[in-house]
């Protein structure tokens, strides 16, 4: 029997009993569409998660004073306990590095705020004019912090919506006067609300010159410093010119840490990418489930067809012309039952990115291929056994079972 | 060298503690081209007699030896080969493939061969002019009177030019003009040289066979060899 002959016997056979055929494809098409649903779910998630970092800036990187050792005990270990503090000059200077585009200072604080008799606990964080720029946030009225120069502690806040709101209710907050402890400063801009987007709140915030915040809380250090570079690719580089610059600033000694969003990106998008191969192998559970049926049914079909098999080894059927047939058959029913649920899990992640527009619902290519090939190798495996039995089947007593 | 040779056949089922002997002590002989009856009452061990010549079942004991050679040593595998290229099987209830049309019925033989679809084509389509059956190539086994899916049935069986012809009881699902008809098919088979072995409950047509087995028990009764007249039912046979 030709490979051509045995498939066109058995897509007839497959045809000839259209409701069990049916009900098969469609218990290996659920199992299939769910892990094309699960996986796009998870996928998407993950995919969510690393799009919401990399819209923090993927290409910043942030200097902490102190050193976090993670390398082991090198020579600088030994000289100095308690590390230097880092300082608006060495922000300046990070700027001569060619790669990097724009810097941004930080110091925080807690203070008090006040206005008119209203008093307020409030987080004052004092940088440069860049730092919206670098972070992506939008100024709704007024204008971010003056492009002055860093030394200069000019009397300027630019406020959250939230503070806006409590401070000044419906009233005109630009131009208006605060205080922020004993400092008299006047609101230059309100920033945009923040939405819910991972990363700092902006709603509560203070906002002032770096000059001014130190002044406030009587300190000439820095809390990081926020770097960008002019590419995702350029960081590698950048994060050693860097280093070389720092490291000639504080006498040889590298006593500050540098982390990129990458590593902090490239753990989250492991983790998620754990989480979806995890959903997925519950979904092929499913799929082990339909195999099951296919032998089920292929039974029932062996038990159905036993005078046919008897004509047929009567006719010189061999036992391998008769297991191939029926191995086909299943073959063919999982085929069927797999291309179904292909179909049936795109239009649920379709479905699913429709209700959920910010989910980008799209299963991942490994996923849809391993789901295929389980739907296919289940199908065949669990097709071996009612082939075999169909193949060792008596044809005598075969023939008369009629 | 007879083509089919039976010495000291047994065949014993087992059901349970009891043993029924199917067959007892059979030798016969058969030569190429006969036209054989096998006749006796039911239970006698006809059809398991039919069923060990087509190498559908094998022997407790015994020797059968097909156109010289041993087949009863042979692996299944082996014997599928011989039943393809040199058995023709005919059945009291047809045994058609419900799915399948009269042409393809017919054609499934050739596909299990392997042949190539051209050649099949031609000879299916030879089958079908010889049994008359060309109008009803595409109808299904269900769409067809018992005399046609008879006849498909002996076209099925002889589109591989088998050496013989096994029949068990062809005609008992017919009326008699329809059996005769077919009967008559059966015989012109035999003409054209090739072995017919048939069994029947019908005396009317083992007498027409030129040759008659009567089974009894499992055992070969007699072996009666007649000349018919061509055309009339000839002499009652049973002799007891
Ligand atoms: N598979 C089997 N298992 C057990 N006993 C069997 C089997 N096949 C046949 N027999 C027994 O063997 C004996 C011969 O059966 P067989 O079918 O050959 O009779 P037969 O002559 O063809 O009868 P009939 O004219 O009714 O078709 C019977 O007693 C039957 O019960
Ligand atoms: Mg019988």
């Amino acid at each position: 029997m030709t490979p051509a002959d045995t498939l066109r016997f058995a897509s007839r056979a497959a045809l000839g009993y259209p409701l069990r055929t049916a009900l098969m494809v469609l218990a290996m098409a659920i199992g299939v569409a769910a892990v094309v649903v699960l996986t796009a779910l998870g996928d998407g998630a993950r995919r969510y998660v690393v799009e919401q970092f990399a819209s923090l800036g993927a290409n910043l990187i942030i200097v902490l004073p102190g050193r976090t050792e993670t390398g082991g005990v090198n020579p600088g270990s030994f000289i100095t306990s308690t590390p230097r503090d880092l300082t608006v000059a060495d922000a300046e200077a990070l700027l001569r590095a060619p790669l990097v585009t724009r810097i941004a200072p930080l110091t925080l604080g807690n203070s008090e705020v006040s206005v008119g008799g209203k008093l307020r606990e409030v987080l004052v964080l004092g940088t440069g004019a860049d730092y919206a720029g670098i972070r992506n946030y939008r100024v709704a009225q007024g204008q971010f912090l003056p492009r002055d120069d860093p030394g200069r502690a000019a009397s300027v806040a630019v406020i959250g919506d939230t503070l806006r709101r409590e401070l000044f209710g419906n009233e005109t907050a630009i131009g208006r006067v605060l205080r922020v402890g004993d400092t008299r400063l006047r609101v230059i801009g309100i920033m945009a609300p923040s939405g819910q987007g991972l990363g700092m709140n902006t709603d509560e915030l203070v906002i002032v010159p770096v000059a001014t915040a130190q002044a406030m809380f009587n300190t000439n250090t820095l809390f990081r410093i926020m770097v960008e570079v002019r590419s995702r690719e350029a960081l590698g580089p950048a994060q050693r010119e860097l280093e070389k610059i720092l490291r000639a600033r504080r006498d040889g000694e590298l006593d500050v840490t540098l982390i990129t969003q990458d590593a902090v990106l490239g753990t989250f998008d492991r983790i998620l990418g754990a989480l979806t191969l995890g959903v997925a192998g519950i979904a092929a559970i499913s799929l082990a489930v339909a195999g099951i049926l296919v032998m089920n049914v292929m039974l029932v079909a062996v038990t159905q067809r036993t005078g046919e098999i008897g004509l047929l080894k009567a006719l010189g059927a061999t036992g391998r012309n008769i297991r191939l047939a029926f191995l086909t058959e299943a073959a063919l029913l999982s085929l069927a039952g797999a291309i179904v649920g292909f179909a049936l899990g795109h239009v649920g992640a379709w479905g699913i990115r429709l209700a959920y527009p910010v989910l980008p619902a799209w299963p991942p290519n490994w996923a849809v291929i391993a789901a295929l090939a389980t739907a296919l190798g289940t199908g065949v495996l669990f097709g071996v056994m009612p082939a075999r039995r169909a193949a060792r089947l008596d044809p005598v007593q075969a023939l008369m079972k009629r | 060298m007879a083509q089919i040779e039976l010495d000291g056949i047994e065949r014993v089922f087992r059901l349970g503690d009891s043993e029924v002997h199917a067959l007892r002590g059979l030798s016969v002989s058969i030569d190429a081209g006969e036209y054989v009856a096998v006749m006796g009452p039911s239970g006698s061990g006809k059809s398991t007699l039919l069923n060990l010549l087509g190498l559908l079942d094998r022997p407790n004991a015994g020797h059968y030896r097909l156109e010289g050679r041993d087949v009863t040593t042979l692996s299944a595998d082996e014997q599928a080969e011989v039943r393809r290229a040199r058995i023709g099987f005919v059945f009291q209830s047809f045994h058609l493939v419900p799915r399948l049309s009269a042409a393809e019925n017919i054609g499934l033989p050739l596909v299990l061969a392997g042949l190539p679809p051209d050649e099949r084509a031609r000879r299916v389509a030879q089958a079908l002019k010889d049994f008359g059956l060309e109008a009803r190539a595409s109808h299904r086994p269900d769409e067809l009177s018992g005399g046609q899916r008879q006849r498909v049935a002996i076209a099925r069986a002889t589109i591989m030019r088998p050496a013989m012809l096994l029949a068990d009881e062809p005609t008992g699902n017919l009326d008699r003009a329809t059996g005769q008809e077919v009967t008559a098919l059966l015989e012109g088979l035999n003409a054209a040289g090739t072995t017919l072995i048939v069994v029947t409950h019908d005396p009317v047509m083992g007498a027409r066979a030129r040759r008659q087995l009567l089974m009894e028990d499992g055992e070969l009764r007699h072996d009666v060899r007649a000349e018919p007249a061509p055309t009339a039912p000839a002499v009652p046979v049973a002799p007891r």
